[in-house]
């Protein structure tokens, strides 16, 4: 490790690493935020759909 | 076997896989950065040489996700896969940021061993081009609003976009490149020693592990997305069909 440390090509090595870091973060990030995003509007939708069916049955009652 | 092909079925396997799939990444990427991190340096290139432990997966990811969008196009034309197209659109963003890690790391590692962070070598170009065909595949997407004629355009554009994966595989063999020579998957075996290619081998499954867990991911947001399409449409129905009660009671 002291190695490393010492090696003139340190600040390379930390800024690949910190880019992978980055990039796999937002991967992971925007695939997780998206579903949370979907599965709150499905469920809105769904609500829609019910309550435009018990209308729907109301109206032919 | 279960049938893959009714997304019910996937949503469920995708639950139940999910914390299995995450849990393994996550090991195997702990012990592949402390393999790495551990691993000597090399002789000619010191430690500098610890950004391949990044790049090569990332490099054989950007690929193989595309190989994934190839046999998900196949079955998008050929065999009208229902989930094809969402296995398609799903992957294109992952292959997008593994190739941007690619290209990223590999710059970072050029610039203190060639003295350049850039070069218009054929295997840095080819790989480029594979960048911006994700990127055209995304654009592609968004450009056309009925989903069934865009899955196969793009389908189409993805299967000639392929011609590029050989060109980069044997771009070092066929032209004088700066980039250097396959040293994993060649013929008479690796010629990186042990003690750094086990790192690079754990680092690479870590990749594949990651790619599969975001692809599952992302997959069954697709079948959302389509959910939430089919209720809405059924809602706005729905709504149609008292529309004319209304009217008649003035309401």
């Amino acid at each position: 490790m002291s190695d490393l440390l010492a090696d003139p090509h340190l600040g390379f090595i930390v800024a690949a690493y910190a880019l992978g870091a980055v990039v796999i973060a937002a991967m992971i990030g925007s695939v997780t935020l998206d579903y949370r995003r979907l599965s709150a509007h499905l469920a809105e939708a769904t609500r829609a759909l019910e309550s435009a069916r018990d209308g729907t049955r109301g109206r032919q009652r | 076997m279960p049938n893959l092909a009714n997304p019910t079925v996937f949503l469920d396997l995708t639950r139940r896989a999910l914390p299995w799939l995450v849990a393994v990444t996550a090991a195997l990427f702990a012990v592949g950065l402390v393999l790495a991190f551990l691993a000597p340096p090399d002789y000619q290139q010191g430690e500098t040489a610890k950004i391949m432990y990044l790049h090569v997966p990332a490099a054989w990811m950007a690929t193989f996700v595309y190989g994934v969008m190839t046999l998900a196009a196949l079955g998008t034309l050929v065999w009208r896969h229902p989930l094809a197209d969402a296995a398609q659109k799903a992957a294109a963003p992952l292959g997008v940021g593994f190739t941007f890690i690619c290209l990223g790391t590999g710059s970072l590692w050029g610039k203190p061993m060639w003295g350049t962070y850039w070069v218009w070598d054929a295997r840095l170009t080819s790989v480029l081009v594979l960048f911006l065909l994700y990127l055209g595949i995304i654009a592609l997407w968004r450009a056309i609003d009925d989903p069934g004629r865009a899955a196969r355009a793009v389908a189409i554009l993805t299967l000639v976009g392929v011609v590029n994966l050989p060109i980069i595989k044997f771009s070092v063999d066929w032209w004088n490149t700066l980039h250097q020579p396959d040293s994993v998957f060649r013929l008479g075996g690796p010629t990186i020693a042990p003690a750094l290619l086990w790192p690079l081998i754990v680092m690479a499954l870590a990749f594949t592990f990651l790619f599969f867990t975001l692809h599952l991911m992302a997959i069954r947001n697709e079948i959302l997305r389509r959910r939430i399409a089919r209720v809405t449409m059924l809602a706005a129905s729905e709504g149609d069909a008292l529309a004319p009660a209304l009217a008649a009671e003035g309401t």
